[in-house]
C-alpha cells in the first residue's frame, strides 16, 4: 500500500514543480503507479532504509535515491548497489 | 525487493486484485539546481508522530488519510510509530526511527555538502490508505502547499 500512498504525493509534487525521488521495497507497485523516480532496494517491507543503526548503509540508500534526480529519462527505476 | 508472488496468500490476493491508482502522465519536474544547493524534505509513510501530535487512528475505515508535519530539527528518537498494517515488520523502525524518517542521515548529508540543506519540516503519512479518495482530495494538496511554501527543491519518499 505504501508505495501507492507516497506515489500519489509524488505525482502531485511533480505537477507543482518539486522534483521527487525515493526508495521502494515493492518495485512492481511503484511501476504500476508510475512514479517518476524510484530506487529498488533489496530488503523486506519495513526495511526500506536497510538496517537499523547502520548509518553508512542508510546514507547510501539516500545518496543513490538523490542521484536519480540527475536523470532525464523518466521513469527511472534503478536497483540499489552496495 | 519483495515480489507480490512471494507474499502470503491473503496479501498476494489483495495486491493482485487491488485497483491501483496510476499517476497522470504529465511533464516531470526536472532538477534545475545542483544537488549540493537543494533543500530536501522527507515524505515518510511509516505513520510516525511527533510528541504532542494526535496518533494515527487505526479504526478509520479505508485508512487514516491525515498527515503530520515533522519539525526538521526534531530528535528522531522522540517520534512514535502508529502504522496499522501487520503486513510489514515493525522491528526495524522500533530499533531506529531513521528506518522510517532518516533525518539524522539527511543532516549528515547536508553537513557533508551532498545536499544544500534539510527542509524546515517533513511529511508523515500512514501508508495503509486502501480507500485513497480523501487522501487525494484533502491531504495531497495540503502536503504540496506545505512543501511549496517551504521552498523545497527535492522531496524524498520513504515508504515502508
Amino acid at each position: 500500500m505504501c508505495p501507492q500512498t507516497v506515489g500519489l504525493v509524488q505525482g502531485a509534487l511533480e505537477q507543482a514543480g518539486i522534483t521527487t525521488t525515493g526508495a521502494t521495497c515493492v518495485a512492481e507497485v511503484s511501476e504500476i503507479v508510475g512514479v517518476p523516480r524510484a530506487l529498488d532496494v533489496p530488503w523486506p517491507l519495513g526495511f526500506t532504509m536497510g538496517e537499523p543503526n547502520n548509518p553508512e548503509l542508510q546514507r547510501a540508500v539516500l545518496e543513490q535515491a538523490l542521484a536519480l534526480t540527475d536523470r532525464d529519462d523518466i521513469p527511472v527505476l534503478e536497483t540499489f548497489e552496495f | 525487493m519483495v515480489w507480490i508472488a512471494d507474499m502470503d496468500l491473503k496479501l498476494k490476493l489483495f495486491m493482485r486484485g487491488y485497483p491501483w491508482k496510476r499517476l497522470d502522465e504529465t511533464a516531470p519536474a526536472h532538477r534545475v539546481k545542483d544537488l549540493a544547493a537543494c533543500r530536501v524534505a522527507l515524505v515518510s509513510s511509516a505513520g510516525l508522530v511527533a510528541p504532542g501530535q494526535e496518533p494515527y487512528d487505526s479504526k478509520i475505515k479505508g485508512g487514516d488519510w491525515s498527515w503530520r508535519s515533522i519539525p526538521g530539527d526534531i530528535d528522531v528518537r522522540s517520534l512514535t510509530e502508529h502504522h496499522r498494517s501487520d503486513s510489514w515488520d515493525h522491528k526495524g523502525i522500533e530499533a531506529d526511527r531513521n528506518m522510517g524518517m532518516p533525518l539524522d542521515r539527511m543532516r549528515e548529508l547536508a553537513a557533508a555538502g551532498v545536499i544544500g540543506e534539510v527542509a524546515p519540516r517533513h511529511i508523515s503519512v500512514m501508508g495503509s490508505v486502501t480507500a485513497p479518495g480523501r487522501f487525494i482530495r484533502k491531504t495531497v494538496p495540503e502536503i504540496v502547499e506545505a512543501l511549496t511554501a517551504d521552498g523545497v527543491d527535492i522531496a524524498l519518499m520513504v515508504p515502508v
